[in-house]
């Protein structure tokens, strides 16, 4: 027993340091911005650059908008395949698994074939059509994350019992949706949009290739033109996604009715 | 006039008809128990009138229209599920007032009727609890009083208590029975628990592969059973063969004794044999008159159960059980024994069928 317990613990120490090594010299390379001595001039000088704030907070914005449009797609989805196609339930998992294989060059190329200005719907001829189409390349890219946590927020339900009772009171479709199903997945619905909030703050293809000014291609243009700076991005990015991390752990944990016998 | 009619209903899965041209009249009022084993149909019929299913045919009507055509939530039918299916981001309160809400009730309006169900169900103070901090037996009260809030035309419980313990189960059933009475609401209550379907109903109706085997109030069913399998469901039967002999007097024999079971209509033929069943506790090991019915048999086993010992006994090819007190001072019959069993011509039932 004491000798599993030991090389777990081996393995354990093995993987965070392979995790961790790399971050840490990261961490320290973007604190050598001033010679002969640490400081976080590298930072001071990112969060200065107004192209910081623009990038990021158009990030953001598109981060908020991809969840919302992200939510509206896949909960009533993902509800409806649990109580009314659940052998639909493989081809559905199966075409939100397609944005982790398809490349994202690819899905974007293909994008900006079908929607460029001389298709039927021009949306890359505007900056709001341009927006517009990469909310819902990054819709398709959260996909699989936002997919699965709903479903796995449902699962811990009885949908089906919990809908026919809001409808022998009267509730139509809309109620039952928004006031038993949709409270009843917030937490995991939480977990989702965390999770597409981190993946589009660093996306990097759909941004550049629509020419957006997003967070993702000033990463990458920064990368290439600073010694420091690029190291003390990667570190904030990284705290980025831990911070949502933390907050999926901290709503599941303090959600009210988590522990409800059903 | 009766207040639900169900004529003709049959419903299809594929290529399984799961109900078969049921007939069911019901009065206002009235607390009816559909009983019968898993998959004989009777959540199904019950889920066609909620709404839930679509009927393959035939016709469902409250007051004497017809309620097909309307969706679930327009019927104000009230369910109560097996998993209470209670809301579980709602406190108590607003799981009761969730209808009302729906109907556009003022806040006032649904304040008071929650306080008055939850009187009615004993939990005035637990209004403000979360589901998860009850108990099954209060969760389910909480979901009875849910589906009465909204007055429905008709409350449908669909195995309510099989989820809880045996002994908040004989409670339970009595306070929805109470409930029921006060309020004078027409309930289809469904069970697979004759115990339950015979003590709360006013009617029972069994049902097996779909079809209503027999409608009756609970001591018709039990004591007369229309057919087999109303009569092995519904109690313990013992079966007992014996050759027609006399059809016009309804005369059987049994080993060596005859019996008349007159005025029962025999359709067999003289000569052929048929199943007597006769129930456990209408047997005796001593004589009541000389007018019973003699067997004899061999002691196989014997079941303690305090005020009761249930003796099975072989008599010619079958098992027969019966019930006899248990007397303080006298020891049960030893395993071998053989033992003389009365019973009375008028407590056989012919089973033909």
């Amino acid at each position: 027993m004491k000798a599993v317990k030991f090389w777990s613990w081996l393995a354990y120490a093995v993987g965070a340091f392979y995790f961790l090594l790399p971050l840490a010299a990261t961490f320290e390379f973007s604190l050598r911005a001033r010679r002969g001595t640490y400081s976080f001039d590298a930072y001071q000088v990112v969060l200065a650059d107004p192209q910081f704030r623009e990038t990021f907070a158009f990030s953001f914005a598109a981060a908020i908008v991809t969840i919302i449009v992200g939510t509206f797609i896949v909960v009533p989805t993902a509800y409806w395949v649990r109580l009314r196609l659940p052998q639909a339930r493989s081809v559905v998992e199966f075409i939100t698994l397609l944005p982790l294989i398809i490349p994202a060059i690819v899905i974007v190329f293909g994008h900006i074939r079908m929607f460029n200005t001389s298709s039927y719907l021009p949306l890359t001829g505007s900056t709001m059509g341009t927006n517009v189409l990469l909310i819902c390349g990054y819709a398709v890219l959260s996909l699989p994350y936002m997919y699965r946590a709903v479903d796995t927020g449902l699962r811990t339900i009885d949908v089906r019992t919990l809908t026919e009772a809001a409808q022998s009171l009267g509730g139509g479709w809309f109620t039952v949706l928004g006031r038993v199903i949709f409270p009843n997945v917030f937490v995991a619905i939480l977990s989702g949009a965390f999770l597409t909030f981190a993946i589009v703050i660093g996306e990097y293809v759909f941004a550049a290739l629509l020419n957006r000014p997003a967070f993702g291609p000033y990463m990458v243009w920064m990368g290439g033109n600073r010694a420091y700076e690029p190291a003390a991005l990667a570190v904030m990015a990284f705290a980025i996604t831990w911070g949502c991390m933390a907050l999926i752990q901290m709503a599941t944990r303090f959600s009210k009715y988590n522990k409800v016998v059903r | 006039m009766s207040y639900l009619q169900i004529h003709n209903l049959a419903k299809n899965f594929g290529a399984t008809q799961v109900v078969k041209s049921f007939d069911l009249d019901i009065a206002k009022g009235e607390f009816v128990s559909f009983l019968g084993p898993s998959g004989c149909g009777k959540t199904t019929v019950l889920r066609m009138i909620a709404g839930f299913e679509t009927p393959s045919s035939g016709s469902i009507t409250i007051e004497g229209k017809d309620i097909l055509p309307l969706r679930a939530s327009q019927r104000n039918i009230g369910l109560v599920f097996q998993s209470y299916a209670l809301f579980p981001n709602m406190t108590v309160a607003k799981n009761v007032g969730f209808g009302l809400k729906i109907a556009g009730q003022s806040p006032d309006r649904i304040e008071a009727r929650v306080t008055e169900m939850l009187k009615l169900i004993g939990l005035g103070d637990k209004g403000d609890r979360y589901p998860f901090e009850l108990s099954g037996g209060q969760q389910q009260r909480v979901a009875l009083a849910r589906a009465l809030a909204v007055q429905p035309r008709v409350l449908l419980l669909d195995e309510p208590l099989s989820a809880l313990d045996a002994k908040i189960r004989v409670s339970l059933r009595r306070e929805i029975r109470e409930i029921q009475r006060s309020l004078g609401i027409t309930t289809i209550f469904v069970t697979h628990d004759q115990e339950e379907a015979l003590s709360i109903s006013d009617r029972v109706v069994v049902m097996n592969g779909g079809i209503a085997e027999q409608v009756g109030a609970p001591h018709e069913i039990y004591n007369r059973p229309k057919t087999k399998f109303v009569a092995n469901f519904v109690g313990t039967l013992n079966s007992i063969p014996a050759r027609v002999l006399d059809r016009s007097t309804s005369t059987f024999q049994i080993g060596s004794q005859n019996l008349s079971l007159a005025p029962a209509v025999v359709t067999s033929k003289i000569g052929n044999t048929v199943n007597l069943a006769i129930r456990p506790e209408s047997m005796r090991l001593n004589a009541r008159n000389g007018n019973d019915v003699v067997v004899s048999g061999t002691i196989e086993e014997v079941q303690f159960l305090g005020s009761v010992l249930r003796l099975r006994t072989r008599v010619m090819d079958s098992v027969v059980s019966l019930d006899t007190f248990n007397h303080p001072n006298v020891p049960p019959p030893s395993l071998g024994e053989v033992v003389a069993i009365h019973f009375s011509p008028r407590d056989v039932i012919l089973l033909e069928g």
